[in-house]
């Protein structure tokens, strides 16, 4: 048989393309592979658990600047959250990363427009921060499943290690939650907490319902800081918990709710004495 | 055939080097991106995306377009593309090419994307956009140096390539869809949140493409002794202005949709986009700029007896060209972002580091066309006289 | 025999091989010791010397240490799985670099990047975690 040299050299470079991937692909059993699973692992015997982690806020229980300042800056400074402010006070906008903040009546909730309405909610400020959704834009579009809805408690999780920066989970998100880390942060890290770790640019983050407080028993780091009863938390699927209960006997509103995330923050309409 | 573009006169030479200066200068400056970060870019937590991310927009139209010489030819018999097919082919190269540079560039973590395919996501429409997208440049590599390479050798193509050229045509019709989805599926952002969304992409694909690829065969009839034909280009333009008759068409259905319902979310990116809002119009004048030139070209290209002087033509195209690329390239994407979710105006500015890096970019798709093209040409002009048969 | 294009060749051939052999000769005389990871912390000196054992086996974790951090990392960010079964002692153990191995192996210079230097690897791990403090007296 006779062959001439370009087909020659195809018939190799196919073959060892070929033989190489099957190398690979039969390579299963290793430990890349398997991965870990029960009872090689296990939950914390301490950690809170629960079906669905919804939060209810109380603005009426936060009533000076100092309220608002230790409830945000509990969640930054144990998150490890760059504070990019500049020496006068203001913020470099650009850059900025915030897991949780103020917004007025207006802008957490666009579209209730309302221009008659008390003074004082007009003005006030409201906290905001991602909404774990129930159907999240943001988790659907992920092209990697860096941000996944986690199963077991319907927390939308950020697994930092798989971000590939594209951002599209940004702007998926109706409700402005995330921000992108466009540089290093660590210079700007006021002060550190050794137990958890910083980011490094060029990844999304947002709020976690502080998944490794919780996995230690713990509330979320807001939730501690924040005036008595000004964050509830709990878990929604539970009939006795303090959030569904305040849920159904009150009136509360969640933000942009016709769009269909399902959001899991509900904000206390009239404050009430739940406390 | 690859070393048909390494043969070429003086000013092929000039014009590569010039082309390598960019690219070079633009990868200088992606190091330094890549060192510090995207904070390098006018990007910030409430514009996410901007000139990279509406640059490959743009250039994924361009792409598709391959496919308007594409159907006449093999799906219609219009056997006088036969020789200008190859052109729309290596546009969509280089295109793509251009594309996955673009997104390259705006990753933040770029060396994780094999994150993408060690986990392939089926919602993600990201997902298959990078499916898409690799594969048309797959098809368009494939067909084009099959059919390439046949026709020099003076026979007629495998016949299995057909298939691949079928294939081509949904497939161009799917990477400009499949791109629309990005933003039209977006709960929040009631500016791209538009059911006419892809048949916009489609149309604009479908006039900005060809009209480049009718700039280009007037630039290679001048420069090389390959003669596109007269009546090709008239074919183009007229697939261009009824293309180009859609796209603006469709951008009338949007203004529609946004101020007859009077709805706040629907309106305040238009009103950004085209007169300010909040004090902000920084995209105000290039805005106008782009509908002045789309009416403009439009009005040029439906008038026969303007279409069919070349020089009035070409400067519909530049014309709509350049309105296109505001419009999709930027507008399109800017406006998705302001205001913001919470209603606050935050604008964006490409920095000088972006722009340096996007025209590199640009300057290395430039190149990967005109090494392309210098070698269709070579060819067409050495088998000048022989019959092509596909 | 005659050596058409002979000078662009040997250009070439010198090119070639000053490109190709510069990692040899750029490390001569360059001493590249043996890496000697340090185990003597603090924090395992403290314990007595029957319980100074690691999550797992020294033969184990010299080969799959990158893999068993891997898999952690997996299973503590999207399994919500914190506690480790160690297969060697049973024993529970948190799933957590800074947490957990750091804590015992506060020594980074002079334990993990003692052999990460000698392969030339740099795992990017502490670009975020954030690595034990350190006095440098060497």
């Amino acid at each position: 048989m006779s062959m001439d040299r370009r087909k020659f050299l195809k018939i190799a470079g196919i073959s060892s393309i070929l033989g190489l991937g099957a190398t690979a692909a039969t390579a299963v059993d290793n430990v890349w592979v398997r991965g870990l699973k029960p009872p090689q692992v296990e939950p914390n015997k301490e950690a809170l658990t629960a079906q669905h982690w919804a939060m209810v806020v109380d603005m009426s229980k936060f009533k000076t600047e100092e309220d608002f300042q230790k409830t945000i800056s509990a969640c930054h400074t144990t998150h490890n959250v760059p504070d990019f402010r500049n020496p006068d006070g203001s913020v470099d906008i650009k850059d900025e990363i915030k897991w949780i903040w103020k917004a007025k009546y207006e802008n957490a909730f666009p579209d209730q427009d309302n221009p008659y309405m008390e003074e004082k909610i007009k003005e006030m400020p409201f906290i905001v921060l991602c909404n774990h959704c129930e159907n999240p834009a943001c988790v659907r579009v992920c092209p990697t499943q860096a941000t996944f809805k986690r199963k077991q408690d319907g927390i939308v999780m950020m697994d930092m290690h798989r971000c590939i920066g594209c951002r599209f989970c940004m702007a998926a998100c109706p409700y402005g939650a995330r921000s992108f880390n466009y540089r290093d942060p660590r210079p700007f890290i006021k002060s550190e907490n050794r137990e958890y770790p910083t980011r490094t640019k060029g990844v999304v983050e947002k709020c976690t319902f502080c998944t490794e407080r919780l996995a230690f028993g713990k509330l979320p780091a807001c939730v501690e800081a924040a005036p008595k009863g000004g964050l509830i938390f709990g878990d929604l699927a539970d009939k006795n918990s303090e959030v569904r209960k305040v849920i159904e006997t009150s009136y509360t509103i969640r933000r942009k709710p016709e769009l269909g995330t399902g959001p899991s923050v509900y904000y206390l309409i009239g404050g009430n004495e739940h406390a | 055939m690859l070393e048909k573009a390494l043969v070429g006169s003086k000013k092929y030479w000039a014009w590569l080097i010039f082309l390598s200066a960019l690219a070079v200068s633009g990868v200088y400056y992606y190091l330094q991106q890549f060192n510090y970060g995207l904070g390098l870019t006018g990007l910030s937590r409430d514009v996410s995306w901007g000139l990279y991310i509406g640059q490959f927009t743009f250039l994924v139209g361009v792409a598709a377009s391959a496919v308007m010489l594409v159907i006449p030819h093999y799906l219609h018999d219009y056997k006088k593309f036969s020789k200008i097919v190859i052109l729309g082919e290596f546009l969509a190269i280089a295109a793509v090419t251009m594309c996955i540079l673009f997104i390259f560039v705006d990753m933040g973590q770029p060396m994780r994307i094999m994150n993408v395919v060690l986990h392939p996501t089926l919602n993600s429409v990201m997902f298959w956009d990078s499916m898409v997208l690799s594969g048309y440049l797959f098809i368009n590599l494939l067909v084009g140096w099959v059919t390439l390479s046949s026709d020099r050798k003076g026979v007629a193509p495998p016949k299995w390539i057909k298939f691949f050229i079928y294939l081509s045509v949904p497939w161009a019709v799917s990477i400009h869809t499949v791109t629309a989805f990005l933003y039209a599926g977006l709960p929040g952002r009631h500016f791209w949140l538009s059911a006419v969304m892809a048949a916009r992409f489609l149309a604009s694909a479908f006039a900005g493409g060809p009209s480049l690829l009718i700039l280009l065969a007037l630039i290679v009839r001048k420069v090389t002794k390959f003669d596109p034909g007269k009546e090709q280009i008239q074919t183009l333009g007229t697939i261009v202005a009824y293309a180009m008759f859609a796209n603006v068409f469709l951008l009338g259905l949007e203004f529609f949709t946004a101020f007859y319902s009077n709805i706040p979310g629907h309106m305040e990116s238009f009103k950004y986009l085209y007169v300010g809002l909040d004090g902000h119009r920084e995209l105000v004048p290039l805005m106008w700029v782009s509908s002045i030139f789309a009416a403009a070209s439009l009005l040029m290209l439906v008038i026969p007896r303007v279409r069919r002087n070349e020089t009035t033509l070409a400067l519909a195209c530049v014309m709509l060209f350049i309105s296109l690329w505001i419009d999709k390239g930027f507008g399109l994407i800017i406006g998705g972002f302001v205001p913001n979710m919470l209603n606050q105006v935050r604008t964006y500015w490409p920095t000088r580091q972006e722009s340096i890096i996007t025209l590199g970019v640009w300057a290395i798709g430039f190149l990967i066309l005109s090494l392309l093209y210098k070698i269709a040409i070579t060819v067409r002009e050495e088998t000048e006289g022989i019959e092509i048969e596909h | 025999m005659k050596l058409y294009d002979g000078g662009k060749i040997l250009v070439g051939l010198v090119v070639l091989l000053a490109v190709a052999l510069f990692p040899f000769y750029y490390n001569i005389g360059k001493v590249n010791a043996k890496p000697e990871p340090k185990l003597d912390t603090p924090a395992i000196l403290q314990l007595p010397e029957q319980d100074r054992k690691c999550v797992e086996s020294k033969a184990f974790m010299r080969t799959e240490h990158m893999q068993l951090i891997n898999n952690w990392r997996d299973s503590v960010v999207r399994d919500g799985y914190r506690q480790y079964v160690s297969e060697t002692t049973g024993k529970h153990y948190n799933m957590s670099l800074q947490n957990q191995c750091m804590r015992c192996h506060s020594n980074k210079k002079k334990f993990c990047d003692e052999c990460h230097n000698y392969m030339a690897v740099k795992p990017y791990c502490w670009d975020c975690h954030i690595a034990p403090k350190e006095d440098d007296k060497s």
